[in-house]
């Protein structure tokens, strides 16, 4: 599913779920990951729970369906579903993920379900045909890695201690924690969590990554233009893409 | 690890190691003499354990049964709070931990922890809701006085359960150094079971104590139920026992108002702060703001356990509402000279509400003193 690939997060319906696709057809990522708004989104630095609150004001859990099918019919590019657990426990897990796959996501990230809660959701997926995701964490020890790598479609590994939200430097952390996953693991690897520059994507594909991902850095430019941050987005993105050239 | 199908360990990955950590270190301690010596010597000479069963003649005379109070608002800090952040402080020592977070609603569980910190010479911050920091100005000074770094949240509903996402959040960046010192039987395994464990002496006591007095066990075990640690606390020594349990949930302003925080009453299955166990929740899965008169009520969620004892009928759980615990409280003060908390008075107003009880003996968990909630009696009754 990702072959250095620059994955792009946006909160959905922030500020609204025509806005949401607008950005979503207008930057040019590899890879877009929607995130479902949540009123207590724990691994969730300001940026995001900002995004998350304001969201929820006018939120309706079908505008993620909405939103999966209209860019589908448009773009044929992969898309990946983030959501806490409670909003999908809520709604029946496979309603959900039937509904999820048949709306346009290829893959569902659960953030506060780690692999040994998952036996429903895998199972339903596998029926399904939705592929999983789940997060490994610099601290993630080399027996769990092995199971994520068997489970997951690919390692979406969590940069540093902590939550998501811009960061002005990649840690050391990050680097060894990479450098120690790509040891146990055979799937590819995304490296997220407050990734916000040029610098830093071009970091992280240097040191050996499938794939990076840039959530709160783009959340920050549709806080400051709202519904008209397509243009800045889309330049955003471009500029992120020219990591390679100097 | 888990209670029937509740609890769990629904946390974002970076959590896992930590909480694995804590429960080997916990299963390593709990058994450990040294440990439990040191325990017990806190308990007793700086918390003030035993608590005595106080027979409460007078109540009992007005209400026609038989009431024991067991007096938990005896002990230092004014709740059953201290027993809980005295053992885990001290099982954060053992772990090697520096420093000490915690959330706290009225202030309670915050003034315990920053008092345990104190006592072992952890550093501690303390998380609250920007909401509950304006309204408990006083529980924030004393946190201070006791060396406590009090962070107000500003996030959310701005109350407890956004303090509790405050302190995961910390958590998962400065787990290596730092103890979540929860205060309620709550949250991801293995907290529900650390926190029951450690409350499970106010049932000991409470058994020891009205078999001396009584003979026999208490037809019934009355206790409030916020996140649920007093009420467990109290019960889990009497569970196998033909003793009625009643948990007493917040009704706020009535069920059917919308305004409470009954999340056994009227709330629905959900997974949050880490566990499977039943939430106050809207139809789309998202956490819903709570009321209650007593703050340390005022949560959306219950533990796992109560969950499971719910649905395996062996516990009952009501709910009373906040002028109901109002009356309560004044009765017992004037009645005894007791001013019980606003959480605790819940436990109190139920017992007048259950004919069944009468002739009966009923022990009541006096989860703690009602000095905290002066201000907001004297509010209530203009
Ligand atoms: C006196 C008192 N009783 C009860 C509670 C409710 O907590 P729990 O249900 O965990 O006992 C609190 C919480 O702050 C409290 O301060």
């Amino acid at each position: 599913m990702i072959e250095k690939s620059l994955i792009i997060f946006l909160p959905a319906c922030y500020p609204d779920r025509e806005s949401t696709l607008r950005f979503m057809l207008k930057a040019e990522a590899d890879l877009l990951e929607i995130g479902i708004p949540f009123s207590d989104p724990i691994a969730d630095g300001v940026e995001i729970q900002k995004a998350y609150y304001e969201a929820l004001k006018s939120f309706k859990l079908c505008d993620i369906f909405w939103i999966a099918r209209e860019y589908k019919k448009e773009m044929e590019k992969r898309l990946i579903l983030m959501s806490y657990y409670n909003p999908i426990y809520r709604y029946g897990i496979k309603r959900f993920v039937e509904e999820a796959y048949e709306s346009g996501y290829d893959a569902l990230l659960i953030v506060d379900l780690p692999f040994d809660e998952a036996g429903e959701i895998l199972e339903v997926s596998k029926d399904v045909g939705i592929k999983n995701v789940f997060l490994a964490a610099p601290n993630t020890n080399n027996e769990r890695l092995k199971a994520i790598d068997e489970l997951s479609e690919f390692i979406y590994l969590v940069s540093t201690y902590g939550v998501t939200g811009v960061r002005k430097e990649v840690s050391k952390l990050t680097f060894e924690a990479l450098k120690r996953t790509k040891s146990i693991c055979k799937k590819p690897i995304a490296v997220g969590f407050g990734i916000s520059s040029r610098e830093h994507v071009r970091m992280i594909f240097n040191a050996g990554a499938d794939g990076v991902v840039v959530g709160s850095a783009v959340v920050k430019i549709v806080e400051k233009f709202g519904r008209s941050a397509d243009e800045e987005i889309k330049k955003f993105v471009e500029e992120l893409k020219s990591y390679q050239t100097p | 690890m888990r209670f029937g199908e509740f609890g769990g360990r629904y946390v974002p990955e970076v959590l896992v190691p930590p909480l694995e950590e804590l429960e080997r270190a916990y299963k390593e301690i709990k058994d450990d003499e040294n440990f439990k010596k040191e325990l017990d010597y806190y308990l007793r000479s700086y918390a003030g354990r035993p608590t005595p069963l106080y027979y409460a003649k007078n109540l009992s005379k007005e209400l026609g049964m038989k009431i024991y109070l067991k007096r938990e608002d005896l002990l230092h800090g004014g709740a059953h709070k201290i027993n809980n952040t005295l053992a885990q402080a001290l099982l954060a020592k053992y772990m090697g931990k520096s420093r000490i977070i915690a959330e706290t609603g009225a202030g309670q569980h915050g003034v315990a922890t920053a008092m345990a910190s104190a006592l072992f010479g952890l550093k501690c911050r303390i998380y609250m809701g920007a909401e509950d920091y304006e309204r408990q100005k006083m529980n924030v000074f004393r946190m201070k006085l006791l060396g406590a770094d009090i962070v107000a949240v500003n996030s959310g509903s701005r109350t407890l359960k956004d303090a509790i996402n405050e302190a995961l959040r910390d958590w998962a960046e400065n787990f290596e150094t730092t103890h979540y010192l929860i205060g309620s039987v709550v949250g991801p395994h293995p907290f529900p079971t650390i926190v029951r464990d450690f409350q499970s002496i106010i049932g000991k006591e409470t058994k020891e104590q009205i078999l001396e007095l009584e003979g026999s066990l208490p037809d019934a075990i009355v206790a409030c139920v916020g996140g649920g640690s007093n009420a467990i606390g109290i019960f889990y020594p009497f569970v196998e026992d033909e003793v009625r349990l009643i948990g007493v949930e917040a009704g706020g302003e009535g069920i059917e108002s919308g305004r409470h925080s009954a999340s056994l009453s009227a709330g629905s299955k959900g997974v949050f702060h880490g566990m499977l166990s039943y939430f106050l929740q809207s139809d789309e899965g998202m956490i819903k703001d709570t009321q209650s008169i007593a703050a340390g009520l005022d949560y959306p969620g219950v533990g796992p356990e109560h969950a499971y004892l719910k649905d395996t009928g062996r516990v009952e759980y009501k709910a009373v509402k906040d002028d109901e615990a109002l009356k309560a409280f004044i009765k017992l003060s004037k009645l005894e000279g007791i001013i019980p908390a606003l959480e605790s008075a819940h436990a109190l107003a139920y017992l007048e509400k259950d004919e069944s009880l009468r002739g009966s003996v009923v022990v009541v968990n006096l989860s703690g003193r009602g000095d905290k909630d002066l201000g907001i009696v004297l509010e209530a009754l203009r």
